[in-house]
């Protein structure tokens, strides 16, 4: 086990998997020296510039590339930097890379990894700043992973890699800098769709990932009224409906935390998901809590408040304890 | 007051734009120490080097004219008129500040001199100069759209799409390259396998023309030129630039890339020293006058700074506000 943090967890990963498989290999913008997050610092010295390949600014082209040397064997891990840079390749990925193995009839698979910087909280405004999950689901072919931590970030990347189809891989800006413990090798493998109990309890299941998890946490620990099992869902495509089902049916009441907006969001289908699969076994109804629709706003209030915080998630739970009923978003104002 | 449109028309004077170089330097300058104090989010690209580009465009405009313009944006909105409080106060996520403060440094904007919020994906101000030249088409005014981006953006699909579509549809559109011989940290030999951008305008049949970017009476001529050329119905140009940025792409790259030297060799052709020099040589200007100017603007940014912070942050209201036409 070592400390380190999420970018130097986005390298070990990589570093590990390209000693371990020859076919895998980089693409990107500025990968070389590091990225604007230094989350590849150091591998074109290890690996070379045949294995790790600058790109000029041409996503399409070099997502394309990666769907490409996928179908011949290789093993692509193309890097977007920020995640709404793939707005002006996605065609590659959606309707090319991910009907790939299904119009060939599995002649072809699409073994390629795409990584990219997501998430709010930086000020980096609304242009680099969303999760955009939204863009990967409800389009079959393609699996979508969101790490919450050093160590799932090094597992779930190294599983993105060996994955036979593309994965997606929404790197939480503001997590590349926090610390933890990581398992390396493959005791460290974290299996794409599987959901992790990050806490037990009795009064609340939290469904989170990427960010919200540690948001989820911070909630829970800074009150003692409830107790809450938090599920780090890990994978949101296809995600864990097991261990989701396994804790609501125990605590009878699920609260999600999204990081986008509340319309389409994903807590709906899981929701939905859990009133059909649990009707009658709920103590309250099921409760979203999302940032607004809206665009990420720059300056630092605005931005704060526009986020799922800690304080706001408490208060939220402790509403729907006490009332019984879903409590109103912030936004809805005095409605 | 002191308006954009007012501040543009300082740009009639020689003196008048080389006064808003130096103001574009200044406030360039001032944006470290801004972050270093805990003023700035994010990230911050400046444009210290380019700042001939910009005042070109913006004494040959029009107000009603339209600008899109990369994040890469703080020189052009100076110029454009936008005040030192306005692009600041923006960095500074302020009230005051020229997008209300919700958009940030890659995000300026200001309607009322053509200045559409700046664009923070590459590529992505081309194709909607174009949509804003066909508007003007279809109008019949003679009104063009100007674009401004990087050597690096000649690599995106976007580029390519909007020269071909603006040359067959003889778009009212001026497109400009600051080619600054970098795209992020990246030199444009490795990335691009041409060195004079301007003649990708071949492949579109487009009007084309290098020039140097750090004589602002060159731009000038350069932009009248293809301005004079779209309002008389004739259609599209690529201008490219040869500029060079002083910093780093932004604010966390200390641009350890360049060639040895290669930053000397361009301030010995600094942008303000030429425009200077040559008020100078006719001696319109004496070494004298340029001093005080350069500390009276030292002063007024000074000024721009307190009011800045001195200025709020927006109300939590404005996150839901202009979402959509109903509010
Ligand atoms: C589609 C897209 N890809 C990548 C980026 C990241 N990025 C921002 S600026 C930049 C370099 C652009 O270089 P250039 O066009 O030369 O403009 P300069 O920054 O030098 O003004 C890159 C790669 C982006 N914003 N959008
Ligand atoms: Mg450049």
């Amino acid at each position: 086990m070592t400390v380190m943090r999420t970018r130097q967890a986005v390298i070990q990963a990589l570093s590990d998997e390209m000693e371990s498989d020859p076919t895998v290999f980089l693409m990107g913008e500025d990968i070389g020296s590091g990225g604007p997050f230094k989350a590849t610092e150091g591998l074109i010295e290890k690996f070379g510039d045949t294995r790790v390949i600058d790109t000029p600014i041409s996503e399409m082209a070099f997502l394309g590339a990666g769907v490409g040397a996928a179908a011949m064997g290789m093993r692509p891990v193309v890097e977007m930097m920020f995640i709404e840079f793939i707005g002006v390749a996605l065609d590659q990925l959606t309707t090319q890379g991910a009907f790939f193995r299904y119009l060939s009839r599995g002649a072809y698979q699409v073994p390629l990894t795409i990584r990219a910087a997501a998430g709010a909280g930086m000020g980096f405004g609304c242009q680099h700043s969303q999760i955009l999950d939204q863009w990967f689901r409800g389009n079959a072919g393609i699996s979508l992973v969101i790490p919450s931590s050093p160590q799932s970030m090094y597992g779930l990347l190294r599983s993105a890699i060996r994955s036979n189809d593309p994965v997606v891989i929404l790197e939480h800006k503001g997590l590349y800098g926090e610390r933890g413990d990581v398992i390396t090798g493959e005791a460290g493998i974290i299996p794409i769709g599987q959901a992790r109990t990050v806490t037990e309890g009795s009064d609340v299941t939290i469904v989170a990932i990427g960010s919200t998890v540690l948001t989820a946490k911070a909630a829970l620990e800074s009150q003692s009224e409830w107790s809450a099992e938090i599920i780090d869902l890990q994978t949101l495509i296809p995600w864990d409906k097991s261990a989701v089902m396994k804790s609501v049916a125990k605590t009878g009441r699920l609260v999600v935390i999204e990081e986008s907006s509340y319309s389409g969001g994903w807590g709906a289908e899981i929701c939905s998901e859990v009133v059909t699969k649990l009707w009658g076994q709920l103590k309250t109804p099921p409760h979203r809590i999302t940032s607004p629709d809206a665009p990420i706003p720059y300056a630092q209030e605005l931005e704060k408040r526009y986020l799922p915080s800690s304080d706001y998630v408490v208060s939220q739970i402790n509403e729907l304890l006490k009332t019984g009923k879903s409590p109103a978003a912030w936004w809805e104002g005095a409605k | 007051m002191v308006t954009s449109l007012t501040r543009r028309g300082q740009l009639n004077t020689e003196v008048g734009r080389l006064e808003r170089m130096l103001e574009i330097r200044a406030v360039e300058e001032s944006i470290q120490t801004l972050y270093n104090d805990g003023h700035v989010r994010g990230s911050t690209h400046l444009a210290n080097g380019q700042e001939a580009v910009s005042v070109g465009i913006a004494s040959v405009l029009r107000p009603t004219d339209v600008v899109t313009c990369t994040y890469r944006g703080h020189a052009a909105a100076l110029a454009l008129g936008v005040t030192p409080e306005g692009v600041l106060g923006e960095i500074c996520g302020r009230v005051i500040g020229c997008s209300g403060g919700i958009g940030g440094s890659m995000h300026l904007m200001d309607a009322s001199v053509g200045l559409m919020p700046t664009f923070a994906i590459v590529g992505a101000g081309l194709p909607v100069a174009a949509g804003v030249a066909l508007a003007a088409k279809l109008k019949n005014n003679d009104s063009v759209a100007l674009t401004i981006f990087g050597d690096g953006s000649t690599n995106i699909g976007a580029f390519h799409e909007t020269l071909n579509m603006a040359s067959i549809f003889k778009l009212p559109v001026i497109f400009v390259i600051e080619n600054n011989l970098y795209g992020e940290y990246t030199r444009i030999n490795l990335s691009t396998p041409i060195s004079d951008l301007a003649d990708r305008a071949d492949s579109y049949a487009m009007r084309k023309e290098i020039v140097d970017g750090q004589d602002v009476d060159a731009i000038i001529n350069a932009i009248q030129s293809a301005v004079d050329f779209a309002r008389a119905g004739n259609g599209p140009s690529l201008i490219e630039a040869k500029t060079y940025r002083y910093s780093g792409h932004s604010r966390s790259d200390p641009a350890t890339y360049r060639t040895p030297g290669e930053l000397d060799e361009w301030k010995k052709r600094d942008p303000l020293d030429i425009a200077a020099n040559k008020l100078i040589l006719k001696g319109e200007l004496s070494e004298v006058d340029l001093e005080k100017m350069k500390s009276d603007i030292a002063d007024r940014v000074a000024e721009a700074i307190k009011t800045v912070l001195a200025s709020d942050g927006p109300e939590l209201s404005t996150l839901m506000q202009h979402v959509s036409a109903k509010g």
